[in-house]
């Protein structure tokens, strides 16, 4: 078997690149929904049909048609197994989805995990780019680049008045899905979290926690993305998420602002107990490490823990997960077991940084 | 606690689902949840936003009742029907757009606020499309100079016009 570097390692390339905004937003990501003219929509299609839609699609990647995205992976998710599964679901690369419901289900990624292209997910074809801190823009640019290319050499389902088919009514028209993840500790430490995300849904825009759909707020990330795709351009709609987020930003940055020139001490010290319990508690489950990571993390950004690195905790969100850590581990772990040895992965981390 | 599902072994999940104020616990094992599929993130939550969906596709736009007496709506080339449609809340293919195609508006419009798609074209697939978007464009143009009393620029608009409505048509 190859190294599958995909599974090995918790922290993408990409989210090692500095992004702008990036103390208030970890990464961007925009997602297309396209589907092939012909063939049922995945959840209808015949095994047969679903593996020809399949073969199309990862010919186009086979084809050297991608290759401006440099060396890429094909992956059936036939190939992996379930704990691989989840790794991939914990990295966001990809949906839970596809890797719980789909048949012929496969993957195109590129070596720094940028681009992840889903193949018989809800819809035939999902194109998703990730991008570092706040990059809504130009994750449009490049997702609509790819586009382009599987366009060129598959038959999409479009209609003129009602735009790219997709499966779901809810992603017709443009396909696009952008969403940008924030970390907002500020704004629920001063309350201000329900009224700000409450006016973000009213303009169009929802919110959700970090797995997306039916997941918990964990950490105090928040996942804001469109809510509509239909009528409004891609254009229209990254701007409006983009300006909405600016101002998210701004408040954040303002909340943080007012935290450390009201009460300085208490939120170092919050800061600091949950860096101490971090590097030497015996037992860590996922909930308690969400929450000392975003205290710590916050920590790292107002400058009061200079010793800690914003790499190690982006690589903590993702190795202190379920699935990533028995896969590091080798083998299935009870939960009390998971408990020592996230608890053992956390120490050792911030021992090192 | 004892699993619920095995009934062996001890439950380490716990799950509470409040729907309309009926509340309902699920306690289960390690084991019984990863066959149910409840430990990707994600993917545990009952209510979809195809439960949702399935609401807003009931809303019957012309009154009550003449639901009953209307036969079934069908999408000739997948099968599915209109009523399995609102209650998956998912298209089996995409001629079920044609097919339910004056049902849908008011669904699109609870959902987007719109109907009519108007972003991107794709370049093969929407050849035409794109001509006619560029041709209204040009038309707004050219009423714009025209009302500014910019005739010049208008009657080049207009040749422009007229090139792209031959293309269009002969195409």
């Amino acid at each position: 078997m190859a190294t599958r570097r995909y599974v090995k390692q918790a922290l993408s390339q990409w989210m090692k690149a500095d992004g702008p905004d990036s103390d208030v937003v970890l990464s961007s990501r925009v997602r297309l929904a396209r589907n092939l003219r012909g063939c049922p929509f995945p959840m209808l299609a015949a095994p047969e049909q679903s593996e020809d839609v399949m073969d199309q699609l990862l010919s186009v990647a086979e084809n050297g048609r991608l290759n401006g995205l440099g060396p890429l992976d094909l992956i059936r998710l036939s190939e992996l197994t379930e704990l691989e599964k989840q790794v991939l679901v914990e990295k966001h690369l990809i949906s839970p989805n596809l890797a719980n419901e789909s048949r012929n289900g496969a993957l195109i990624l590129s070596q720094n995990e940028d681009v992840s292209v889903m193949i018989n997910e809800e819809d035939h074809l999902r194109i998703q780019i990730l991008r570092p801190g706040f990059q809504l823009r130009e994750a449009w640019e490049i997702a609509s680049k790819i586009d382009d290319v599987f366009e060129e050499q598959v038959d999409y389902a479009f209609d003129e008045s009602r735009g790219y088919l997709t499966s779901c009514p809810t992603n017709v028209g443009t396909g696009i899905r952008a969403s940008v993840m924030m970390h907002l500790p500020a704004l629920v430490l001063t309350g201000q979290i329900n009224r700000i995300l409450s006016a973000v849904t009213q303009v169009g825009l929802a919110v959700r926690g970090i797995y997306g759909e039916g997941s918990e707020a964990t950490g105090n990330l928040f996942q804001v993305s469109n809510q509509i795709t239909l009528g409004q351009s891609e254009q229209e709609i990254i701007e409006n998420l983009h300006q909405v987020a600016r101002q998210i930003i701004e408040h954040e940055k303002a909340a943080r602002m007012k935290l450390v020139a009201e009460s300085r001490t208490r939120i170092e010290d919050r800061i600091r107990r949950s860096y101490g319990i971090l590097s030497h508690a015996a037992i860590m489950d996922s909930k308690e490490a969400a929450q000392r990571l975003s205290d710590v993390r916050l920590g790292v950004h107002l400058g009061m823990l200079p010793q800690v690195n914003e790499q190690t905790l982006n690589e903590l969100l993702v190795s202190t997960q379920p699935g990533f850590l028995q896969q590091a581990y080798g083998e299935p772990l009870h939960p009390d077991q998971r408990d020592m040895t996230r608890a053992e992965l956390i120490r050792s981390r911030l021992a090192i940084s | 606690m004892q699993c619920q599902e095995c009934g062996k072994r001890p439950a380490t999940l716990h799950f509470t689902k409040i729907v309309g104020g009926e509340k309902t616990e699920l306690h289960i094992c390690e084991s019984c949840a990863r066959e149910k599929g409840e430990l990707i993130p994600g993917a545990q939550s009952g209510f979809s936003i195809h439960n949702l969906l399935s609401g807003f596709m009931n809303f019957d736009p012309t009154g009550a009742g003449t639901e009953l007496k209307q036969p079934a709506v069908r999408c000739d080339t997948c099968g599915m029907t209109y009523s399995q449609f609102s209650k998956i809340g998912r298209f089996g293919c995409s001629e079920c757009y044609k097919h339910f195609s004056n049902r849908l508006d008011p669904l699109l419009k609870r959902v987007h606020g719109n109907t009519v798609h108007s972003g991107k074209v794709p370049k093969r697939a929407g050849g035409k499309v794109k001509v006619k978007r560029e041709i209204d464009e040009l038309k707004k143009h050219m009423q714009n100079r025209i009302e500014q009393e910019d005739f010049e620029t208008a009657a080049k608009l207009r040749d422009r016009i007229k090139e792209l409505e031959k293309e269009a048509n002969g195409g």
